[in-house]
């Protein structure tokens, strides 16, 4: 890999945009309206064409005004269409970016023939060239790196500024609006902040990163806080990974291959996808891996308190002692498992091992009784008021012990023989 | 032309006239009414009779065909700091990343005013007021976490949290637990000690006699309102709930249609 000068400018000019994108992003997300970050980074292109048309001329002023002035456009259009034609939100976005970007095409087609314009460059961007776009009075800071950083600072501004009334206008807009926090007002402030956002990164890294950094790293944030303020932190900081990890693929990834490298904003949507899906897999809270590991752990503490209720039952009937294979056997769980599950038990205090037989301590019978005394006293309640047959009962009350609280307890009576005729075992003598 | 004098100035909520139509079909139709000052008012009427309609016109939330709101005499948009909102429950997305206390402490968003942090006594406010409906324990936890019951106590102590006179409830009762009802009708009778004035959607007719002092029988047009004692009758109630609006209601949209 060789790395230059016009490498690290990429990265800088990348994240900048990037992390600009994620602020109005992180919003969107929150207000499930990613897609209006997809609408209007579409809907600038007539913006800008427009603003070519007129002005002659790719002054970056009129660029940009004609980008936010046609992007709250497509806000209200987006709106309007909704309330009028009772039609749901995607479609009613639907109907109006491709429609306006469809137009802008026309139009950027007459704008050709005037100006010097490109509209795969739309698309695509050039960050790799954007090094070369400097200013002679610039220091050596390419055009992208200062527009881009200029509109990140801007947007840091504006999430500070309206810090509470972002977040309160997109949980509550009602009770905002009952208060005279307008949550139209911040509305069209986030649709102008997306538009200049949208059109300042475009023109350096074209729409298709622009689109990714609206929503990915927004949405991975998503997934591993709920916290508001950490919410932005970390779209942000995952927004400026993004970028660096994109680009060090494009440049090294394809090489191993026998390619001369790939499209660097194109690598960097792909990195902030990779976040994503290690978010998805990995969050502590959110993530596969956590909820499997808790959907496991709930299991195992079933299948405890199932062997518990098996040891208790065999004292019943004057067994003391087992093997663990009559536990198998009498669940129905891999052996694998009822060992852990005794291993637990073991160090809980619950059961005892001498040699190779298990039997209940004293505090693992208190236990055991007050299960068996909870299973019995739902098959009473489940037998007197849903008669059914007394198999179904069984199996119903064995999945309810596990789930009973004291409160609920409380209501479930205090019947002395369960409906097969059993003693309910009583915990208060213990 | 009705006579203004009619109305007082002194009533927190005095409604004149309105009338609050979605897609052109009425929904309140020339409801006219003072609300008196201290007591515990429910609303109660059947379903699409109108009830949350009328509460978010008198805050501006939906917009009025015609007639007009006073709050202690002025309009709302001025006496916004008077009145405390608690919306319906389902009404926001409870997978939001914020905790209790974070919900709690936008009731003082109003009073803090734009583009200001919350102050060190606004986040003590609402610890306090999360503590009145018995939540201070769970003032860190994320508010997907919390039961249907605790969410809307987590509602009920943002409403606390804007320190009002005149409170505005959207069906509070709706299947909550009986600890969180319990909550509910300590925090009423705290307001009414306290002088305030409670407007409360309600649905439960059982415990309409028990929780409250006046009553406002809904639909479409108020059919009764005064005491409990008085007007929550039999009779009244057959009035709300029975046919008899059917004909108005068919007359009403034929007028909106012309």
């Amino acid at each position: 890999m060789t790395w230059s000068i016009i490498d690290t400018w990429i990265v800088i000019i990348g994240a900048l945009c990037a992390a600009g994108c994620s602020i109005p992003g992180t919003v969107l997300v929150l207000r499930r309206m990613s897609l209006m970050g997809d609408a209007i980074s579409h809907t600038v292109l007539p913006g800008i064409a427009i603003a070519f048309l007129l002005t002659g001329s790719r002054d970056p002023m009129a660029m940009l005004i004609g980008a936010v002035v046609v992007g709250l456009l497509t806000a209200f259009l987006v709106q309007v269409i909704q309330s009028l034609g009772n039609v749901e939100a995607g479609a009613s976005m639907g109907i109006v970016f491709t429609v306006l970007f469809a137009f802008g095409l026309v139009l950027m087609r007459q704008a050709v023939d005037h100006v010097d314009i490109d509209p795969d460059c739309v698309l695509y961007g050039s960050i790799e060239l954007a090094w070369f776009d400097q200013d002679p009075d610039g220091f050596g800071i390419p055009r992208g790196a200062i527009v881009n950083g200029a509109m990140l600072l801007a947007n840091l501004f504006v999430m500070f500024l309206f810090y509470k009334e972002l977040k309160i206008t997109s949980f509550d807009p009602a009770f905002a609006k009952s208060q005279g926090i307008h949550p139209s007002f911040m509305h069209y402030l986030l649709m102008t902040m997306t538009a200049a956002t949208a059109v300042s990164a475009f023109e350096t890294v074209g729409s298709i990163l622009v689109v990714a950094m609206f929503i990915v790293p927004p949405a991975t944030a998503y997934l591993l806080t709920n916290r508001y303020g950490m919410m932005f932190v970390l779209a942000i900081s995952i927004a400026i990974a993004s970028a660096a990890v994109g680009h060090v693929s494009a440049i090294t990834i394809p090489t191993w291959f026998g390619f001369s490298g790939t499209s660097t904003a194109g690598a960097m949507a792909v990195a902030a996808g990779a976040f994503f899906i290690l978010a998805w897999v990995g969050s502590p809270s959110q993530g596969i891996i956590a909820k499997q590991w808790q959907r496991n752990s709930v299991r195992l503490l079933v299948l405890r308190e199932d062997i518990l209720g098996v040891l208790w039952r065999l004292e019943e009937r004057g067994k003391k002692t087992v093997v663990p294979t009559q536990l198998t056997e009498a669940i129905g769980a891999h052996s694998l498992l009822v060992h852990i599950a005794l291993f637990g038990l073991q160090k809980t205090n619950a059961v005892e091992k001498t040699t190779m037989y298990w039997t209940l301590t004293k505090e693992g019978r208190e236990k055991a009784t007050k299960l068996v005394r909870m299973h019995r006293l739902w098959e009473v309640y489940l037998d007197e008021h849903y008669p059914q047959d007394v198999h179904q009962v069984h199996q119903a009350a064995e999945r309810l012990e596990h789930v009973t609280t004291p409160e609920m307890q409380s209501k479930l009576g205090d019947a002395k023989k369960d409906p097969h005729g059993r003693r309910v075992p009583d915990d208060t003598l213990l | 032309m009705r006579m203004e004098e009619g109305h007082s100035s002194t009533s927190p909520v005095s409604i004149h006239d309105l009338t609050v139509a979605y897609h052109r079909k009425p929904v309140l139709w020339d409801v006219d009414l003072d609300i008196p000052e201290g007591k515990l008012i429910a609303v109660v009427g059947p379903n699409g009779a109108g009830k949350s309609t009328l509460i978010k016109a008198v805050m501006d939330l939906v917009p009025k065909a015609s007639g007009k709101v006073m709050i202690y005499g002025k309009p709302f948009r001025k006496q916004r700091k008077l009145v405390a909102y608690v919306p319906q429950r389902e009404s926001v997305d409870w997978d939001f990343p914020i905790d209790a206390l974070g919900v709690v402490a936008m009731g003082r968003y109003g009073s803090i005013g734009w583009c200001k942090p919350l102050r060190k006594q606004d986040a003590q406010i609402a610890m306090d007021a999360l503590d009145r409906v018995g939540m201070a324990d769970y003032a860190r936890r994320q508010i997907s976490q919390l039961s249907g019951g605790q969410q809307q106590r987590v509602f009920l102590a943002r409403a606390l949290a804007q320190d009002s006179s005149i409170y505005f409830m959207d069906e509070p009762f709706a299947s909550v637990d009986a600890a969180t009802e319990k909550a509910i009708v300590n925090v009423l009778a705290e307001l009414r000690s306290t002088g305030k004035t409670v407007i409360v959607v309600h649905h439960d007719l059982q415990t309409v006699r028990e929780y409250f002092d006046h009553v406002i029988l809904l639909n479409m047009r108020v059919v009764a309102h005064g005491p409990v004692d008085e007007v929550f009758t039999d009779e009244n109630l057959k009035k709300t709930y029975g046919g008899r609006l059917t004909l108005l209601s068919e007359a009403v949209d034929r007028l909106a249609r012309h």
